[in-house]
């Protein structure tokens, strides 16, 4: 009876949060620390904090992330589920219920003329993303010149009509990234080596 | 092949595949919609729209919203579970396991190496965008060159007010103020 409401409990805030937080994971990252770390005292905030680069470093939406490890913590596998599946359930049913009559609502002529002006926004919305990004990103050599290719290259890409998926510049750049990690490392070890060695003689 | 598996198969990639939060999965699910003959740009853009201005996370929306565009209820179900399911795979094995994974350095550094990629993806996203909604180019063989001066001037106008509000009221303006605005503008300048 106990763990059937902890679990009611799990699902009822992510339920909550998912309902009441805009603008996708990073809005929602506040919420989280608000409700598990202040108000429920879940987590420590070290350990909130810990949650959070992994939810930011592995792929998938920050939120779903966060809500899936907290429900693991708090009651194992069924934890995850319960608490993964009320953070989905209101954007849902939500988005569902709009997507019956969102065609519909665009044979309104001034419905479809405001979307027409809403996608100019989105277009804005997407660029200021970038630039957020941009900020955030560690300005080095590796970093602008993958940037900069891959910026170059999926615009004559499109323009020229060539198909490559985005996930293969995914999957390049990290090899990439990885590569010149190992590069690194080991050439560090062969200097380290030579420094022993003379130091041997 | 079965619409139901190829919705789920599709937005499990973009699940996989999405680093750096919501508007990073916008390329991927731009270039999967509009090669599968699922939806149009504007209509992704229209998704976009809605996505923003209702709660929850963006890539759940977005999901929701085509897999119900292609396929109902089971659609959108199917395209819903494919795109949580790699985020909840992933951190139960990190939650269960690895709790050091991305201690690893090679992980790490992976991980690294694909920060710099996302941002130039969403920036040449940006760029293509701009360019086939607002100069109907689309690629290089397009011949019927329109300019869209109202586009242009919608597009001036939430740069415009979003770097006044961020002067003025030192905050980042709401993305769903400027969806009202420019739809408002839309039926000024499409409808009237």
């Amino acid at each position: 009876m106990k763990k059937i409401k902890e679990l009611f409990i799990l699902f009822i805030s992510m339920f909550k949060i998912g309902l009441f937080t805009f603008g996708g994971g990073y809005a929602m990252i506040s919420v989280f620390e608000n409700e598990f770390v202040s108000k429920k005292k879940w987590l420590e905030h070290d350990e909130f904090m810990n949650i959070l680069v992994i939810a930011e470093s592995t792929p998938g939406p920050v939120a779903i992330n966060m809500a899936t490890y907290i429900g693991y913590k708090q009651n194992k596998i069924i934890g995850s589920i319960f608490s993964t599946l009320g953070m989905v359930l209101p954007s849902f049913t939500i988005i569902f219920i709009i997507s019956l009559f969102f065609n519909n609502l665009l044979e309104n002529k001034y419905v479809a003329a405001a979307f027409k002006g809403i996608q100019a926004c989105v277009i804005f919305l997407i660029l200021q993303a970038g630039i957020k990004l941009f900020k955030k990103m560690e300005k080095n050599a590796f970093n602008i010149i993958v940037m900069s290719v891959t910026f170059v290259i999926v615009i004559l890409f499109s323009l020229f009509n060539v198909t490559f998926s985005s996930i293969f510049y995914i999957l390049i750049s990290g090899c990439l990234g990885l590569l010149v990690y190992l590069i690194g490392y080991i050439k560090n070890k062969d200097k380290k080596e030579i420094k022993e060695k003379k130091e041997e003689e | 092949m079965n619409i139901y598996l190829e919705l789920f198969l599709a937005f499990f990639k973009i699940g996989l595949f999405t680093f750096g939060g919501g508007y990073a999965m916008i390329s991927l699910v731009m270039e999967t919609c509009v090669s599968k003959n699922w939806l149009s740009e504007g209509e992704v853009l229209n998704f976009v729209a809605i996505c923003e201005s209702t709660p929850g996370p963006i890539a759940i929306n977005m999901a929701t919203f085509v897999g119900s565009s292609q396929g109902g209820i089971l659609g959108s179900v199917c395209a819903t579970l494919g795109v949580v399911l790699p985020s909840f795979i992933i951190i139960l094995i990190i939650a269960m396991v690895l709790n050091n994974l991305l201690k690893i350095k090679g992980v790490q550094a992976f991980i690294d190496g694909i920060k710099p990629t996302i941002v130039g993806l969403i920036s040449a996203t940006f760029v293509t965008l701009f360019l086939s909604t607002i100069f109907s180019i689309s690629d290089i063989e397009s011949t019927q060159f329109s300019f869209s001066y109202q586009g242009l001037i919608i597009f001036g106008i939430t740069v415009l007010i979003s770097l006044l509000y961020k002067k003025i009221v030192k905050k980042a303006v709401s993305p769903i103020l400027l969806i009202l605005l420019s739809g408002i503008l839309g039926i000024l300048f499409y409808a009237l």
